[in-house]
């Protein structure tokens, strides 16, 4: 598997040139970096180059680096898109960086893959990216009406309205929530080699 | 002449053949389907931001309820996504364990699916004989973890536990008589394995039997052949995977192609569709349990010669036994860091798949090296597959809306996580 990733790795760094900002090997999966402006022409190359055939979009999530511990990253949010080729029996991680991080922004890669619509309106929701050129950019996995984008580091886990019936108004009322998150395990980060499985 | 308007029509979310909380808006052109808009989120969890606070071990259950019919293939990708990242070895004897459960699990899962797709388009009778079987299955799932549904059993490292030696039995009471306790527990006498085999003999006659109600029926055949044809460039571009890619003729399942676990040293084959359409799936369902059944055999034959640990002995990653852990003051500070800091995971990202029934399931983990996930997105083959519900439909009846759905196999704790 890795023989064969490490030509695939070879083979986009010569296709690629200059608009591959990271190419990495790593767990046994290869990872492109490419920058925004670049991201929806390196998709097309990757699905219709003969070299490279990656016909299908299998998933694709946003990415919220702002409490990040390890290694500092080129901006606050990403996407990440896995890639597979069916007929090379290979597959890719792109990622790339939204250059704004008050108001993301990314090209939409919907007119690439059809998959990437709900997967696009799902990042949409969960971290505000907006993709241009989406067909039909709505939120999808969160309730009508709902305010603020919950899968960003910064949104509380426990939200910032709740809901319940009101016997009275005889209506469901929105209200700011009464539950206080609790931390019941702390997230630590220890130093370089202190989880190493080796150790064990 | 009079105006003639399309007409929008809300289906579900409470509606029986939806498959759980699928609100779906159809607009309507006399009987003929002119656009579907599906509405999800109705049982949106947040899972992978409920995961992004806990340690790694402590969201093993939950993958549970994400699928809730398949319920230790979940597990397995995301187990599968943390040792890839400890790059860590799971012993041969667990391997063979996962794989008999996640076959075990891809029969529960078909039967359902067959079940209930029968249900929703006539056939009453298959699902009573479809959960005839889960039952079996299912005691098999609560004698290894004490869980009929959600069992946590899949753990990183291994799983949790050996297989038991004994079957649980069912006991006298004032709703079975002496003589119907016997009759049941005839087949737990000895341990799980032989409860198991006992039923992978009996099961390919089972499956003759839903295949005499449905295979050659005529009004499953009506409802079925024909409805919902997705040809194989679709599939592919539409991002589907499992059945509903095989049933249009591509040769994909990653038991074979990226081979995880011990698949690459069993003997089993993939069906592959033709047309693409319902019926071309129905048949690979039910060609894949018997495949199944066949993967179980293997195992069982496998895993009743070669005993050995299920768990790594990596004690900052798997718990130390209860026995050490009492007699020897290492092992016991092992068994308190792990329950209470957690496993820390070296710093990296990993997207972990497996071949789930429904599917490719896929786990991508991003670690900081902390004790708890930085993000975990959960890929669930239903998303994808359900987000082609408006270009399946399109042009078909009403009433074929619920046969696609049916084919699909949607689970909402799976679509909306």
């Amino acid at each position: 598997m890795s023989e064969k990733l490490e030509r695939l790795s070879q083979v986009l760094a010569e296709k690629l040139g200059e608009r591959a900002k990271s190419l990495v090997l790593a767990s046994g999966e290869l990872t492109l970096v490419v920058s925004a402006g670049d991201y929806s022409a390196v998709a097309l190359l990757l699905r219709d180059d003969p070299d490279l055939k990656f016909e299908q979009l299998v998933d694709l999530t946003g990415l919220d680096y702002s409490s990040y511990a390890g290694v500092e990253q080129p901006g606050r949010f990403a996407v990440s898109v896995h890639l597979l080729s069916v007929s090379k029996n290979v597959r890719l991680r792109l990622r790339v960086f939204a250059e704004d991080e008050s108001f993301p922004m990314l090209d939409s890669v919907c007119e690439i893959w059809p998959s990437a619509n709900w997967f696009e309106r799902e990042a949409f929701d969960l971290f505000g990216i907006v993709f241009l050129n989406h067909p039909d950019l709505r939120r999808i996995l969160t309730d009508y009406g709902f305010v603020g984008y919950p899968f960003r580091k910064d949104f509380p886990i426990s939200g910032y309205v709740e809901m319940r019936y009101d016997q009275e108004l005889g209506r469901v009322v929105y209200q700011p929530v009464s539950i206080e998150p609790r931390e019941n395990t702390p997230r630590i980060v220890r130093d370089e080699n202190y989880g190493n499985v080796g150790n064990g | 002449m009079a105006e003639i308007r399309n007409y929008t029509i809300n289906f579900g979310p409470q509606h029986p053949s939806a498959h759980g909380v699928l609100r779906l808006v159809l607009e309507l052109d006399g009987e003929v389907v002119e656009r579907a808009d599906p509405h999800i989120g109705l049982l949106h969890r947040g899972t992978e931001k409920l995961a992004e606070t806990r340690t790694w071990v402590q969201s093993v259950p939950y993958m549970d309820r994400l699928d809730y019919v398949s319920m230790m293939c979940n597990e397995h990708a995301y187990c599968m996504s943390i040792e890839r990242l400890l790059g860590l070895e799971v012993p041969l004897r667990a391997q063979y364990i996962r794989v008999l459960f996640d076959e075990i699990t891809r029969v529960l899962n078909h039967l359902l699916a067959v079940g209930t797709h029968a249900l929703d388009i006539g056939a009453m009778t298959m699902v009573l004989y479809t959960f005839r079987e889960r039952e079996d299955l299912m005691d098999a799932y609560e004698a290894v973890s004490g869980a009929r549904m959600h069992a946590a059993y899949y753990r990183p490292g291994g799983v949790y536990r050996d297989l038991p030696d004994r079957m649980p039995q069912y006991e006298v009471s004032k709703w079975k008589s002496a003589k119907t306790v016997k009759e049941l527990n005839e087949n737990r006498q000895g341990s799980l394995l032989d409860f198991l085999e006992d039923f992978t003999q009996r099961f390919p006659k089972y499956v003759d039997e839903y295949e005499t109600l449905l295979t050659d029926n005529r009004i499953w055949k009506q409802r079925t052949v024909g409805i919902g044809v997705v040809t194989p460039e679709k599939a592919l571009a539409l991002g589907f995977s499992g059945v509903m890619l095989r049933g249009s003729g591509i040769e994909w399942d990653l038991r074979k192609k990226q081979p995880y676990e011990v698949y690459d040293q069993l003997d089993f084959d993939i069906p592959v569709g033709v047309e693409g359409d319902c019926y071309d799936r129905y048949l690979c369902r039910i060609e894949e349990m018997r495949q199944s059944n066949r993967i179980m055999k293997q195992c069982i034959d496998w895993l009743r010669k070669n005993p050995g640990p299920v768990i790594s002995s990596n004690h900052k990653v798997a718990p130390p036994s209860r026995e050490r852990m009492k007699g020897n003051m290492e092992e016991l500070i092992h068994h308190f860091k792990l329950f209470t800091e957690g496993m820390h995971v070296p710093p990296g990202e990993v997207y972990a798949a497996v071949e789930h029934p429904k599917g490719e399931f896929g786990v991508y983990a991003v670690s900081d090296g902390a004790n708890k996930p930085y993000r975990l997105k959960l890929r669930s083959p239903g998303f994808a597959h359900l987000s082609a519900m408006d270009e399946m439909s399109r042009g078909h009846m009403i009433a074929d809306v619920v046969a696609i759905i049916g084919t699909m196999d949607i689970v909402f704790g799976d679509v909306d996580r």
